[in-house]
């Protein structure tokens, strides 16, 4: 009984969503100037975000998977936080941090690179926020592989570099390659830190949450429509990160 | 910094107060209908006949509760007046729930007990009054006009309205989808100003924020924003201002549970005293009256 009523508040609300959608005008509305640029934009930072998390993450995830640095449990915490914060409280740290006024952002201005209103500040609010997906993921390929290979490698011969990029990485590339797709997912989504950071315009830095939250106060039709697309695309999301999963068994 | 996490704060803050309002009236619901019945009878009608008689009588004195929804712009005007009227009438227990005016509108549409509604605009006291839901006619207590806000050491060197078209300030308003943006636009086509805005957001107060914490070099606002931001923003005068003037509607609900308390309230609102309580959160006298 928990478990279907567990599905239930699960499914309900994504069911109720599919009915709301005005399935006369789906076409139009999420094909309207205003979506096309928030849907283009949204996978543009999205993919960006998802390269820097890889570029940024992979190393992350190696220090926190192979080393025995003290106080690796706090730093791992740490880097976890954004996962776990509020999406408005991520958003006024990053503000607090790279806004105009901001601790690195006042000295950024004097370099004169301004980021604010930028799309440059949405995808460093999207890396922020997704990075934590792909180091989890990564570290814990990185953990399960286990250091056997390695070290056999290591015998034969293998230079460290030699190891990570023969036999290291090709191990867990499966496990990158869920880190990828769930930090693209949460890319994706992101609103709060956004919104707070990066502020809203068309083309700019309007991605479609902050799109469909514009769009509910004046035509919730269009609103509806583009979370369905958001829906959708989560789902796709998700189908490709488990369905691997299965055929090892 | 610290300005823009304290008026972040400050907003949340008055979105727990507008939920507390939200229970409150939903705890008074049940005491509504108590006072109703304890009129000698079991019908809310007849009392209600019954409290219209001593409306009529004048100087009676005022007992009970008293819920007030508000747009979530008259939070502190309208906290102000609920004491007045409480200090006034000793045994009257007024209760404010604050909210967007399309909220607070769909609320009472959907039947929430409410005596008196304050709006932000005629288009939604007008959803309530279509409903049939308005005792009477709704009457305008006060009225609001655009400014420009920048914060307070004034970064971008803003003189006047007509620097907002310059493409190198990072300037913020409202998007036209939403009654600031499009009260924006309205002043922008009649004074033929371009403003280059570099983030259209959905409310009001995010523009206001998004200007104290020194992130933009000017937004436009309320002159209320303005006024209650004090000293976290600069004001610059927006011209053309006086083409888009917002109006905000005070009525009685048909469902009052006490129509003479609901009429002694919007009264006051009326009354010099409440538009000077008005005046000095910066909202402007009725116009034609």
């Amino acid at each position: 009984m928990p478990a279907a009523a567990g599905a239930l508040l699960v499914l309900a609300p994504l069911l109720a969503l599919v009915l709301r959608v005005d399935w006369a005008d789906f076409p139009a509305l999420v094909t309207s100037e205003s979506s096309r640029a928030a849907l283009l934009l949204s996978l543009r930072t999205a993919a960006t975000a998802t390269a820097l998390c890889v570029v940024l993450g992979v190393p992350m995830a190696l220090v926190l998977a192979r080393t025995s640095l003290p106080g690796l449990r706090v730093l791992r915490a740490l880097v976890l936080l954004p996962l776990v914060l509020p999406p408005v409280v991520g958003g006024i740290a990053l503000l607090s941090a790279f806004g105009r006024r901001g601790l690195l952002g006042e000295r950024l201005e004097v370099l004169g690179v301004s980021i604010a209103f930028s799309t440059t500040a949405v995808v460093l609010a999207q890396t922020f926020v997704a990075l934590p997906f792909l180091v989890v993921s990564l570290e814990g390929a990185l953990r399960t592989a286990g250091h056997r290979h390695e070290q056999v490698a290591a015998v034969l011969g293998a230079s460290p570099t030699t190891v990570l990029r023969r036999v290291t990485l090709p191990v867990v590339v499966p496990g990158l390659a869920s880190g990828a797709v769930l930090s693209f997912a949460r890319a994706l989504g992101e609103f709060g830190a956004t919104l707070t950071f990066a502020g809203s315009l068309q083309g700019v830095t309007r991605t479609l949450p902050l799109e469909i939250y514009l769009q509910r106060e004046v035509d919730p039709d269009a609103a509806v429509a583009l979370s369905l697309v958001l829906v959708v695309v989560a789902a796709v999301v998700v189908v490709g990160v488990r369905a691997p999963a299965p055929r090892r068994s | 910094m610290s300005v823009g996490t304290a008026r972040t704060g400050a907003s949340w803050t008055g979105a727990r107060e507008g939920a507390r309002g939200a229970l409150a009236a939903a705890a008074l619901a049940p005491l509504l209908l108590l006072v109703a019945c304890s009129g000698g009878s079991s019908s809310p009608d007849a009392s209600t006949d019954g409290a219209t008689a001593t409306s009529g009588a004048g100087e009676q004195e005022l007992s009970g509760s008293l819920t007030v929804f508000a747009a979530a712009s008259l939070t502190g005007v309208f906290a102000d007046l609920e004491s007045r009227f409480e200090a006034a009438n000793p045994g009257v227990d007024v209760q404010v729930s604050y909210a967007g005016s399309s909220d607070l509108s769909a609320q009472i549409t959907a039947g929430a007990p409410a005596d008196v509604y304050a709006s932000a605009d005629e288009r939604t006291m007008q959803q309530v009054v279509d409903a049939g839901l308005v005792a009477g006619e709704p009457s305008t207590f006060a009225t609001n006009v655009l400014t420009v806000v920048t914060p307070p050491d004034n970064p971008g060197g803003v003189e006047s309205s007509a620097d907002l078209a310059d493409p190198d300030l990072d300037v913020v308003v409202c998007a036209p989808q939403v009654p600031c943006g499009a009260a924006t636009q309205q002043v922008e086509e009649a004074t033929g100003l371009d403003i280059a805005a570099d983030s259209e957001v959905g409310s009001v107060t995010d523009v206001l924020g998004t200007v104290t914490s020194g992130q933009a070099d000017a937004g436009v606002v309320y002159v209320t924003d303005a006024v209650r931001a004090g000293e976290d923003v600069a004001v610059v005068p927006l011209e053309g201002s006086q083409e888009a003037v917002n109006t905000y509607p005070v009525a009685e609900l048909v469902e009052a549970a006490d129509p003479a308390l609901a009429q002694a309230f919007v009264d006051l609102v009326l009354s010099t005293e409440g538009q000077e309580v008005l005046a000095a959160a910066g909202f402007g006298a009725p116009q034609g009256s």
